[in-house]
């Protein structure tokens, strides 16, 4: 029998990106604990999802600007942690998916992560949905383009009408329904994310 | 609060990059850069050096590296700065408008295309 460590090894190598890829894309799935982020990911992910995090200080600085072992003694170091999936689009353009809690200390992480994020979906579970109004917040304030998906849970009363109200939505913003588990839903809502940033575009030139 | 088998300990952390504090290349590596190796590892070379050499034989993205390593990804840019001056990896970073443009249409058709055929 193999040793862990050389499946581990072996599932890497499986896992390996072909040597033509060369463009790195990014879309965050943000939303409350327990909102469907993972399950998102992994519906959709060729990998494994994984987990990783970063480290940052209370000013929201990183230790990379603090001053090293000073930053890190000062005992001002916070972690976040996130976890991620992948899908190779083509030969050269791979799409990396991040699920990110939407808690507060996270987004001082948020420029530092995620600039250049295409866009987000934030994940609303329709029975707690003040869970979303933060990453909501958030998302407009840092100018990230973002579309809602309700994850279904079963047992909401609410039409996308109220639940566009409560979330005090732009009706620019779309709305769509999925079931993280699924893989053809979550593809939908990637699909329907990109399809919205499409519009954004050529609303912004229309402007010009 | 940490995961089990993880030590990010402040000592482990200053010895993994020498206290060293800065990473400012010109390009930064991006959460999703991928980083290519252009040589494998030499002998007596640091651990995670030279497990990011052989990680990255095939293009493999930041964020894949610090979680293979299970480092966060500021020390992870660190280590890859240090490999990137010693001509040890290439880097491809993201093609993506920076900061908040939107990306340019023709990338956007690209990853519907790569979407829809999943
Ligand atoms: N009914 C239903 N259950 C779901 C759906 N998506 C996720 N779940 C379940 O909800 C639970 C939480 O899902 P996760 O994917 O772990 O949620 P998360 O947002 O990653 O959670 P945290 O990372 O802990 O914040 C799991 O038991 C999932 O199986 C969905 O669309 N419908
Ligand atoms: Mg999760």
């Amino acid at each position: 029998m193999d040793s862990a460590i050389s499946d581990a090894t072996a599932e890497r190598r499986d896992a390996a990106l072909s040597a033509t890829a060369d463009n790195g894309l990014k879309i965050v799935v943000v939303g409350g604990f327990g909102v469907g982020k993972t399950t998102l990911v992994r519906s959709v992910s060729e990998i494994r999802p994984l987990n990783t995090e970063e480290t940052m200080t209370q000013a929201g600085r990183g230790i990379d600007e603090t001053g090293g072992l000073d930053g890190l003694r000062a005992k001002t170091s916070t972690t976040v942690a996130f976890d991620f999936g992948r899908i190779t689009l083509d030969a050269h353009n791979v799409l990396y998916l991040f699920g990110a809690p939407g808690q507060e200390r996270f987004w001082f992480l948020w420029d530092r992560l995620f600039s250049g994020t295409l866009g987000a979906v934030v994940l609303v579970d329709p029975r707690r949905i003040e869970d979303s109004w933060y990453a909501i917040d958030r998302l407009e304030h840092h100018g990230t383009p973002f579309i809602v998906a309700r994850n279904d849970f079963g047992g909401s009363a609410h039409t996308a009408a109220q639940l566009r109200e409560a979330l005090d939505l732009d009706p620019g913003v779309p709305l769509v329904d999925c079931d993280a588990r699924s893989r053809e839903s979550s593809k939908n809502v990637l699909i329907a994310l990109v399809e919205h940033l499409k519009t954004l575009y050529a609303a912004q030139e229309t402007a010009k | 609060m940490s995961r089990p088998g993880r030590d990010d300990s402040p000592d482990r952390l200053y010895t993994l990059t020498q206290g060293r504090s800065r990473s400012a290349p010109d390009a930064p590596f991006d959460l999703v850069t991928l980083v290519v190796a252009e040589s494998g590892p030499t002998p007596g070379m640091q651990s995670e050096l030279a497990a990011i050499l052989r990680m990255c034989e095939l293009p493999t993205a930041v964020v894949e590296i610090a979680a293979e390593l299970r480092l966060p990804v500021s020390i992870t840019r660190i280590l890859l700065s240090d490999l990137l001056d010693a001509g040890r990896i290439s880097a491809r970073h993201p093609r993506a408008a920076a900061g908040h443009s939107l990306p340019d249409p023709d990338i956007l058709e690209q990853v519907l295309v790569g979407l829809r055929n999943l």
